[in-house]
């Protein structure tokens, strides 16, 4: 994306024990992909036809694409909300979601059992526009082919492609828009596909607001992903802080989050659910993680200088990621009941092909950041 | 530079107006039966529990033998609906299990199937049409040659029908498609054409509904006649003392209705069916989508805004390559 600030390669040695060992993990999850395509799902996975989903989609695709929504949450409050003085987040947070959404686009490559026939989903005649995975489908490619245009001005700096390049900043500002409408519109609806489920969805979660509560957390994960990233990469690569930044940003996370939580406790005491939080169960428990999760910060943050503290920011964004990964979670798997007799937990292999996907993306960023304008140009040592 | 009142404000009320749609999302109805709508009725307190509507159902629709029967079985012993097992035969028992059609101390048979719903959930779900509605019959049939193996279908059924099959590398859903392949040669669902008791019938739903309605009324020990097969077809009837029925048919209401109704002596949430509300899933699942992407008319509003908003923003990025700092607001 066109940046106002000078942005330069890392530069750097690529082949590094940290960049070996990712690469080792990736190559783990491909083999057992291999399995997966020659002897079924089941082979190496724990799902059954009462936990149909699981991990692979519950983690790799729902709270894969939320934490890759740091480049949305950046584009909404540099381009939406004017405010320019983050410019420098927002090529680093994009490259971020570049490869976030695009593994967990096609992650469900992996989940699906019938993969062949995916173009169906696009095309008339098979398209079915009730569905909610159709809307989450369409929306989520789209997205990805906008932030690969959204992105494409560093290639075209690196080929040094000027023309092409002054052409696409005339445009840019509509794929701008793309971008900030896509994630809104799919994130939410990544809540909306739990709302067929009636009653398998354990009432804590069921709400008609899911669509609502989705899209807060994905805005809330793209901030706190951009805070954990950005704090990576300055001690990951030996680089100054951008920890005054980062606190101005995390006092517009601050107030998001305390509206998500209005929203959150308001719907569930307007449907009077939330006896349901103190039984003795396993989702009560779970639920309780979820929202102290969300809560910490709110403590945290509370202070202009707890915001200036980078270890603070830090925790917080961590706690948000993990609430944000408790929702869905919950929702889709935790909540999810169809019937008794069935459980689930991820196998080993199950385990390994998300921890490879994660791998890859770190992989990716640090080969993509070492060879291409994408962080602000400083002095580095 | 920090966020202001007023931004927070303009955030917490698009907020609040998203909030709005979603809690007033004003569902489609729910569908209605076609009036020539095809189903079943199951009647609890006729099935002698033998099974063979399990057996002829594995025969014409060529399903192999369940994997919880082990690798070589002698016998194939199906547990639960699988995409090997379209139907099946369960029991609830309590107690000492003597009597049956009793709650206490008895024991009850449940056939377990797809119900043909009037508003399906899987219909809805299916992204790619591979779940279908007939319009006229009302089946609701599966085509592998469109299906993905999303499984969306497997968890969006209120109750469990359709099933994958986990362990092969070419995978397909199972379901009941109400032996649509067999009406062509004037044969009709298998598991009804061979119940010995007609605990199974079939036929257009408005008649099965009748005759439920009739076997409601019945006083129980009352001398009356049960037909077997499909009603309305040739009459293999035997007269036998009415039960003692649950003033209740199962499927008439629930989620909207089924095609496949039910009746139990016992009941019917002990017997594996819970009550479930009347409004279908699929239609408050539909409901909240069309309001929000109806014509796409509020994407486009919002994309319109965003647009403007973003040409406004981003016109100082154009010359960006001279370095210069400290852009951004105005």
């Amino acid at each position: 994306m066109a940046n106002a600030h000078a942005v330069a390669p890392l530069g750097g040695r690529l082949v590094t024990p940290v960049t070996v060992v990712l690469a080792g993990l990736t190559a783990i999850a491909g083999v057992i992909l291999l399995f997966r395509f020659f002897f079924g799902l089941g082979a190496v996975t724990n799902i059954n036809d009462g936990f149909p989903w699981g991990i692979w989609i519950a983690y790799d695709v729902m709270v894969g694409s939320a934490l890759a929504c740091g480049g949305y949450a950046m584009a909404l409050l540099v381009y939406i909300f004017n405010r320019g003085e983050y410019h420098p987040l927002v090529r680093p947070a994009l490259l971020a979601s570049l490869f976030g959404y695009t593994l967990a686009g096609a992650s469900v490559i992996f989940d699906l059992g019938r993969w062949w026939n995916v173009w169906h989903i696009f095309w008339p005649g098979y398209a079915q526009i009730n569905s909610v995975m159709f809307e989450v489908a369409v929306c989520i490619t789209a997205y990805i082919v906008v932030m690969w245009i959204e992105f494409s001005p560093v290639f075209l700096e690196k080929l040094g492609m000027k023309d092409v390049k002054r052409k696409l900043n005339k445009l840019l500002f509509f794929f701008i828009a793309l971008g900030v409408l896509l994630p809104s519109m799919h994130q939410s609806s990544l809540g909306s596909l739990l709302v067929v489920f009636g009653y398998q969805v354990h009432p804590l979660w069921q709400t008609m607001l899911l669509p609502l509560l989705f899209l807060m957390t994905a805005i809330l994960l793209g901030f706190a992903v951009v805070i954990f990233e950005a704090s990576l990469v300055s001690v990951g690569f030996k680089r100054p802080g951008e920890t005054s930044i980062l606190a101005r940003l995390s006092r517009i996370m601050y107030w998001t989050l305390a509206a998500y939580m209005a929203v959150r406790v308001g719907d569930l005491v307007w449907r009077g659910v939330l006896g349901a939080a103190f039984a003795p169960t396993l989702e009560a428990l779970m639920f309780w993680v979820e929202m102290l999760a969300f809560a910490a910060p709110l403590v945290l943050l509370a202070s202009e200088s707890s915001r200036g503290r980078a270890s603070r920011l830090f925790v917080s964004a961590v706690l948000l990621m993990l609430g944000g990964f408790m929702l869905r979670i919950n929702g889709f798997l935790v909540g999810y009941e169809t019937g008794s007799g069935y459980h689930y937990f991820p196998s080993v292999p199950e385990l390994l092909v998300t921890i490879g996907l994660v791998a890859f993306e770190v992989l990716a960023y640090i080969v993509f950041v070492r060879t291409l304008p994408v962080l602000p140009k400083h002095a580095t040592h | 530079m920090s966020i202001n009142r007023r931004d927070f404000l303009k955030g917490a009320l698009a907020g609040g107006a998203l909030l709005g749609m979603g809690a007033e999302a004003e569902a489609r109805p729910n569908k209605t039966m076609p009036p020539q709508a095809l189903g079943l009725l199951f009647d609890s307190a006729l099935c002698i529990g033998c099974k063979a509507c399990v057996a002829a159902c594995k025969r014409v629709n060529g399903l192999a033998p369940d994997p919880t029967s082990g690798d070589d079985p002698l016998w194939d012993v199906p547990l639960d609906m699988s995409a090997y097992t379209y139907n099946v035969i369960k029991v609830y028992k309590s107690g000492t299990a003597v009597h049956k059609d009793q709650e206490t101390d008895g024991y009850a048979f449940m056939k377990q199937s797809c119900l043909h719903c009037v508003d399906p959930s899987c219909v809805s779900a299916c992204p790619v049409s591979a779940m279908l509605k007939d319009p006229v019959t009302g089946i609701v049939s599966y085509d592998a040659g469109a299906c993905i193996g999303c499984r969306y279908c497997v968890a969006a059924c209120p109750f469990g029908v359709p099933r994958f099959e986990y362990n092969k590398a070419l995978p397909k859903i199972g379901k009941c498609e109400l032996c649509r392949h067999r009406m062509a040669d004037g044969h009709y669902a298998a598991c009804a054409e061979v119940c010995p008791t007609g605990a199974t019938l079939y036929g257009k739903v408005t008649d099965l509904m009748a005759e439920a309605r009739r076997r409601l009324a019945l006083k129980p020990g009352e001398k009356t006649v049960f037909p077997r097969g499909q009603l309305g077809g040739p009459d293999q009837s035997y007269s036998a003392p009415a039960p003692k029925y649950i003033p209740q048919v199962y499927g008439e209401k629930e989620l909207g209705g089924t095609q496949m109704i039910k009746l139990a002596s016992v009941p019917f949430d002990k017997l594996g069916h819970r009550p479930l509300p009347e409004r279908s899933y699929a239609s408050i699942s539909e409901g909240l989508q069309h309001t929000l992407y109806s014509y796409l008319i509020l994407p486009a509003a919002v994309l319109g805004v965003l647009g403007v908003v973003a040409k406004r923003n981003a016109k100082h990025d154009d010359d960006d390559d001279d370095g210069s700092a400290g852009r951004g607001r105005k």
